[in-house]
């Protein structure tokens, strides 16, 4: 009998990114970046964008599947899905539903997508004047509680004073994403390297975040193509396969008005075990990982979560040194990798990430995971194999991915 | 007077928040408690995440908690914040209520120190030219 799982059943045909500009700055209409990215995955997987017969996304994605299929003259639409709740909890949990439309025979060739544009809509971090506040919001907006920052600054706060967190810790994380950024030409933050001193200087946004804590707000448009796994060797590229994935978030996280039961969380304390147990690793197996930086601090909590050190070493491990891919760092050989302390490394966010790169919502991290099985990341990390994703720390639901080359069929 | 600069958001009361809001307007701190099993839970909610019992009703909370965890507010989402001074915002917890947490603006000098663990008592910050009038709640050190 079959078991339950999508390990090895589904692959990454293509992925495809349109330009990424700093927000408010693209010269097109949101819709179209959609289309322009869901094209170039169609060109990078070569593969006929009219056989596209499902299309998934996620935080309430504006633009509509339908009129996409319409656009793009697909000749049917037989998935059309939409993962529930906002930021990027949702960037691999779309990427889960479309692999499961697969695999169940829903849909034979399933994009997921996500197109943001937002100075032609409203910005994130920006609430409208006056007004009221409704529900459960009445409770936190009247005490300025608004943006995303501000919503979730506390769980960390809470989490560092917990472990004795030290700022270094934070501040390593970003440094990543921008070295990352300085090799990859896409990156918007390309040619803008962060020092430590430019992280200390920086200001405030909401203690305990920095500005360099804090994503940036960009436009553009992310794809990735999945096919079942058995077209993969036919496809262009080398082949990768979803090995596992997962979404939810432990019991009551999303308990209104900051009333988790475990506060001080990233959410994945159930949903990372349960993709690594479906994609059959540990921690010790992973080869480079992203971690999707709303804040640091989410980034932070969300590497303990998918075990990769304890809450205990994180000041220890969180270093420039141990993060990066190039530089003597890389990834020590398994052998060398002590069960959930990895001997000490993690080449973290190698496109340079939400702070770095681009915040398409995560789906550029799913990518450039991709990129490093297919080999060909602005910052390989040679022989990686095994490639995970932590989409939207904090938030509820939140979700992980498990990609893996042929050897770890 | 309001810790926050007038033009904030103000709060809505509904049929599940009204008896929070017209306490509040009394003085009074009240926390929904389980009919049946007295769980109590906040915030809001049709019925007990405990028993799922239907009956929840309103009980009084001491008006005294912990700092349980904080953050200070620089840059200004609301158009209202514009220009003015960073605020603290604190998360207390209630130990005699069950432990349920609340959200509120810690008083005072808004770059003093913020101590996790720390004792505070609710100040109820009477906004009576609005209209309607409401009463938001805040925290001090004891």
């Amino acid at each position: 009998m079959d078991e339950f799982t999508i390990r090895g059943k589904v692959a990454v045909a293509g992925v495809g990114e349109t330009t990424y500009w700093k927000h408010s700055q693209s010269p097109h209409a949101e819709f179209k970046l959609a289309l322009m990215a869901i094209l170039a995955a169609a060109e990078d997987a070569g593969i006929d964008p009219t056989e596209i017969d499902g299309f998934a996304s996620y935080s309430n994605d504006r633009n509509d599947p339908s009129r996409i299929a319409a656009a793009l003259g697909c000749r049917e639409l037989a998935f059309s899905n939409m993962q529930w709740g906002g930021g990027g909890g949702g960037g691999s949990a779309a990427i889960a539903n479309a692999a499961a439309a697969i695999a169940c025979g829903y849909a034979r060739c399933v994009v997921v997508f996500r197109a943001l544009a937002q100075g032609q809509f409203q910005r994130f971090g920006q609430a409208a004047a006056g007004g009221a506040a409704a529900g459960h919001d009445a409770f936190t907006v009247p005490y300025g509680v608004m943006s995303p920052a501000q919503k979730y600054a506390m769980r960390y706060q809470r989490f560092a004073h917990e472990h004795g967190i030290e700022r270094s810790a934070l501040r390593a994380i970003s440094m990543a994403s921008y070295h990352h950024a300085q090799q990859n030409p896409r990156a918007v933050m390309y040619g803008r390297p962060l020092s430590e001193e430019d992280y200390d200087a920086s200001r405030w946004i909401t203690e305990p975040f920095r500005l360099f804590d804090c994503c940036q707000e960009n436009d553009g448009a992310a794809a990735i193509l999945l096919v079942a796994a058995e077209r993969a060797r036919d496809l262009p590229h080398r082949p990768c396969y979803l090995l596992g994935a997962a979404a939810g978030s432990e019991y009551r996280n999303g308990a209104p008005v900051h009333n988790a039961p475990l506060y001080g969380t990233s959410s994945f304390t159930t949903v990372a075990p349960r993709a690594f147990a479906m994609a059959g690793i540990g921690a010790a197996d992973v080869d480079v990982a992203q971690s999707y930086e709303n804040f640091t601090g989410g980034v932070l909590m969300s590497l303990v979560e998918h075990g990769f050190f304890a809450p205990e070493e994180a000041n220890d491990f969180l270093t420039l040194d141990n993060l990066r891919a190039d530089g003597g760092a890389g990834t020590p050989p398994k052998s060398d990798r002590r069960p959930g302390g990895r001997g000490g490394k993690l080449p973290l966010n190698t496109s340079g990430g939400n702070l770095a790169e681009c915040y398409m919502h995560g789906l550029e991290l799913n990518i450039e995971a991709v990129r490093q099985v297919r080999g060909l990341s602005p910052n390989q990390v040679e022989g990686a194999e095994i490639s995970v994703v932590g989409s939207g720390p904090m938030v509820t639901p939140v979700s992980s991915t498990v990609f893996g080359a042929e050897a770890t069929l | 007077m309001s810790h926050l600069p007038e033009g904030m958001p103000r709060p809505l009361a509904d049929e599940l928040t009204e008896p929070f809001w017209a306490a509040a307007r009394e003085e009074r701190l009240v926390v929904q408690r389980c009919g049946d099993c007295e769980t109590w839970q906040w915030g809001p909610e049709w019925c007990c995440h405990a028993c799922r019992s239907f009956e929840m009703g309103w009980a009084e909370a001491p008006t005294r908690g912990r700092i349980y965890s904080w953050e200070r507010n620089y840059h200004p989402v609301h158009p209202a914040l514009r220009g003015r001074d960073p605020y603290v915002v604190v998360l207390v917890e209630l130990p005699e209520a069950g432990g349920v947490r609340m959200v509120g603006n810690l008083l005072g000098d808004p770059m003093q120190e913020v101590r996790i663990g720390a004792e505070v008592e609710a100040v109820f910050e009477h906004h009576d030219e609005a209209d309607p009038p409401y009463t938001l709640v805040q925290w001090r050190y004891v």
